[in-house]
């Protein structure tokens, strides 16, 4: 939430329409700094997209909601699956992939928040690691439409639109993930902004209270899950689409831990912190991992441990902290 | 008495094998303004949270305006305008002020499913906040975040949510306890101005207020009912004094 | 068929004691410091790394290689309580342990890595232990027997332990009222650390003892991190009969389902789970905090 960001009383803007425009020029901005810095490595852009919309749909229910879940590539992975089973049955067109997608997790991620969000604590972060391990053990069996290890392949979208191909050299990918991205993002900030989103938070910092001005949590917090569902089914099926392969670390247990660290990092709980966390984090990573894998896992330890320690609100907070400290200092000049 | 809007029949509650509510009854009509007195551990909160439905009672019904809610959950009675404040500040804290007010309307009309519009500006409801914090003096602190209130100004939101739910019977837990002398007459004023109509319960420790404020007083000590009666038959209760007024009186006496 | 199915009892049961002496600790973890300990797998992969190093190159005997690294473990990890694990008990919300603990148990992954490489660790046995035993119907390796007898033994000491000694009841004390006991000058502080340095003995001793059913590689504190808190989550935090409970049965769901359906591997087990913890939020024997 993007009041989160303002701080020392600095009033915080009702939701309004630039807010929406803003959200537009950045998302629109980074798809083009993303194409001036890496012109022929698009493959990995929209594979940062696709994963920064798990990210956006796992900060629905753990920044919004306060549901500790580390289970929530079941989403992405289901969907991915499902995407990629419907384009090799025929159904091609990119459009109609991505509906395919966000109906697989929306349907997923209901069925996640009912069993989920009925109970706080450590029942609920067991329920959530059984569905992720319950789906990830059902992918490796179901070979018949998951592939088993070797993955689903051969999946090949027709032309966006019957026009724009998707090319080897993923231009058409990316401008068409960006553009998804976009649209969800501003649709995000709509529905975190609502009324709806605005209880979803009051449940998140007390859900007593919430039920005493007459919530109904459980309903809430698993409509919040269906609307995470579709967002994560969204990233798994542009996953689907770009890549014309679906692997089992679509649904693994290490996918939804990153996401919660990507997600952390940036800051949970909002949406501009889901994003930064997310690109951060990749392109980071991008760098760093391929060097070697087991220095990767110490560092993202001692990450997780530093932000815990350090800056236990993201990315995202020591970004208006720093604004705050630069305004008090022009405010302090004569 | 009029209409019993909030009624009582053999409510016992017990943790374990420990008694804390035993065998209570009482009724409150329409307008009235009744106190819940009693020493610390008598189980005066346990009593409220077995009413606003965070408890379910061992034994015994609660009633709302003559319907049997023992078993419904806690949003059904506040729908149904059962409200209550808390003793210690329960507030979203991740929202504005105005945002937890709004909250509270938006929730009573039904506005809360609205996932794409924002109708927290909507005039409507825009003029219920804004009368809910006027109400309580708060209406200049509406766009602060609830994190950056003193503790005083958050007993008063508190009860600016409880008074933007339009409450029928209305459950006030210890409303001044603890808060400074400025913020405490507000809330006072604020109680002296409910709706007539409406039943209030306050549970209080300050006789000052009690005296004030209600007409009837419930006395609970170890568990049970007392005593009930107007104030002035309260302090002249030998029970009553011997219970709890007596350390009240010595205060008083003291001071 | 009533052989076989004794056969899968009594690999359950070794399996399940197994599961018992590392979850126990986390368990009594989580019922007093309400901590949710992701990394505690990654001090019982400790414990084996040790053990197997004291056998291996320092050529110490079985026993004592057991005893080095419980208290090897305990050593490495008093600084992480010191540091981190403090910080956590008892107040913060859920995520922030979370990621805390899954952040020192990535750490930890990392460094045996590095050190020691991919590789599997194997722990010697004495012959003693390394021989198979006849039950008349079939062999079974007189390891999983010592397993079982290690896990009766755990249980009936930390039962000693804590129903009968001065400890015991400074624990049971705080696990009911953290503040109340704080307040009768019971030093909560000094108890944690105390409980944190048993938890972690616990589950680096059956990190050595269990070597031969979880075997010791970098990647054991990830893939059994699950199982334990699944263990603790069914059993109820903070019960040892709870504990024991369901150390048996998810030993036995999962040995099951290996024998009758090995292609769905853990399928049947998650689905328990699921099932069981849905039901029994509490856990099976847990109480409500």
């Amino acid at each position: 939430m993007t009041d989160r960001i303002m701080v020392d009383g600095m009033s915080a803007p009702r939701f309004s329409v630039p807010l929406e425009l803003r959200a537009v020029a950045i998302t629109l901005a980074l798809g083009a700094l993303g194409y001036t810095l890496f012109p022929d490595d698009l493959a990995f852009l929209t594979r940062l997209i696709s994963i920064t919309l798990l990210v956006l749909s796992l900060d629905l229910v753990t920044g919004y909601c306060g549901v500790a879940t580390l289970g929530h590539a079941a989403i992405y992975g289901v969907s991915a699956y499902v995407v990629g089973n419907a384009c090799l049955a025929g159904h091609s067109d990119p459009l109609l992939l991505l509906l395919v997608g966000a109906v697989a997790g929306a349907v997923m991620g209901l069925v996640s928040g009912l069993l989920v969000t009925r109970f706080k604590g450590l029942p609920q972060l067991v329920l959530s690691i059984a569905v992720g391990q319950l789906i990830a053990a059902l992918a490796n069996k179901l070979s018949s439409l998951t592939g088993g290890s070797d993955g689903l392949s051969g999946i090949s979208p027709g032309r966006l639109f019957g026009v724009y191909a998707f090319d080897m050299y993923g231009r058409t990918g990316y401008v068409f993930s960006v553009a998804v991205l976009m649209v969800v993002f501003v649709v995000l900030l709509r529905i975190v902004h609502s009324p709806f989103g605005l209880l979803c938070q009051a449940i998140k910092d007390d859900s007593l209270r919430a039920r005493m001005i007459g919530a109904r949590v459980y309903p809430r917090l698993v409509l919040m899950y269906g609307v995470s569902g579709v967002v994560g089914g969204i990233g798994g099926a542009l996953n689907a689409i770009n890549t014309g392969v679906v692997g089992l670390d679509s649904v693994g247990f290490e996918r939804s831990a990153e996401a919660l660290v990507m997600l952390v990092l940036g800051g949970a709980g909002s949406l501009w912190g889901a994003l930064i966390g997310s690109i951060v984090f990749q392109v980071f990573e991008h760098y760093v991992s391929a060097a070697n894998p087991f220095h990767w896992m110490t560092m993202v330890g001692a990450l997780l441990i530093a932000v815990v320690l350090f800056a236990p609100k993201g990315l995202v907070s020591l970004g208006g902290l720093l604004a705050g400290r630069a305004a008090s200092l022009l405010r302090r000049r004569p | 008495m009029s209409q019993s809007l909030l009624e009582l029949r053999n409510v016992s509650m017990s943790f374990g094998g420990m008694r804390v509510n035993d065998d209570i009854s009482f009724s409150i009509g329409k307008g009235e303004r009744v106190a819940l007195i009693g020493p610390n551990g008598a189980g005066k909160t346990t009593l409220v949270n077995v009413i606003s439905g965070d408890l379910t009672p061992s034994q015994g019904a609660v009633h709302l305006a003559g319907v049997d809610v023992t078993a419904l959950p806690i949003s059904d009675r506040v729908d149904a305008g059962l409200i209550r404040t808390f003793q210690i500040t329960r507030l979203f804290k991740s929202l504005t002020v105005a945002q937890n007010v709004a909250l509270a309307v938006m929730q009573r009309k039904g506005l809360t499913r609205s996932m794409f519009s924002s109708p927290i500006d909507r005039p409507d409801v825009r003029l219920e906040w804004e009368r809910a914090l006027g109400m309580l003096g708060i209406a200049h602190l509406a766009d602060r975040q609830v994190s950056q209130l003193a503790y005083g100004q958050q007993r008063l939101l508190d009860l600016a949510i409880g008074l933007a739910l339009e409450p029928k019977v209305l459950l006030l837990d210890e409303p001044a306890a603890g808060v400074p002398s400025e913020e405490s007459s507000k809330i006072i004023e604020a109680i002296d101005r409910l709706p007539s109509d409406i039943a209030v319960l306050m549970i209080e420790h300050d006789m000052d207020l009690v005296f004030r404020f209600a007409r009837r007083v419930l006395v609970l000590a170890n568990g049970k009912l007392i005593f009930q009666g107007n104030p002035t038959e309260v302090t002249h209760h030998q029970e009553v004094r011997r219970a709890y007024l007596g350390s009240y009186a010595d205060a008083r006496h003291a001071s | 068929m009533a052989w076989t199915a004794l056969s899968i009892g009594l690999d359950a049961l070794s399996y399940g004691m197994v599961l018992f002496i590392i979850s126990i600790g986390l368990s009594i973890m989580m019922g007093l410091m309400r901590v949710v300990n992701l990394a505690h797998g990654a001090f019982a992969m400790i414990g084996g790394y040790l053990a197997s190093f004291a056998l291996k190159s320092a050529g110490v005997g079985y026993p004592l290689a057991i005893v080095l690294a419980v208290l090897g473990t305990i050593a490495i990890a008093f600084p992480l309580e010191f540091l981190l694990y403090r910080r956590i008990y008892r107040k913060s919300d859920e995520l922030t342990q979370i990621l805390l603990t899954i952040g020192i148990a990535f750490v930890i992954i990392g460094v045996a890595n590095y050190i020691l490489g991919p590789t599997t660790k194997s722990i010697p046995l004495p012959s003693l232990l390394s021989g198979p035993v006849d039950l008349g119907f079939r062999m079974i390796p007189a390891h999983r027997i010592f397993v079982m007898i290690c896990g009766v033994c755990t249980a009936g000491l930390l039962w000693l332990l804590i129903d009968r000694t001065e400890f015991g009841i400074r624990l049971r004390a705080a696990v009911d009222n953290g503040d109340m006991a704080e307040s009768l000058g019971i030093k909560t502080q000094i108890l944690f650390s105390a409980t944190f340095a048993l938890a972690v003995g616990l589950a680096a001793f059956g990190g050595v003892v269990g070597a031969e059913l979880l075997p010791v590689e970098p990647f054991y504190a990830l893939r059994y991190m699950v199982t334990f808190l699944v263990v603790v989550s069914v059993g109820g935090a903070g019960s040892i009969p709870g504990a024991v409970a369901a150390s048996i049965l998810l030993g036995l769901a999962d040995t099951t389902g290996k024998y009758l359906a090995p292609e769905y591997g853990e399928f049947f087990f998650y689905l328990a789970v699921i099932l069981v913890v849905f039901l029994f939020p509490n856990g099976l024997l847990g109480r409500r905090h």
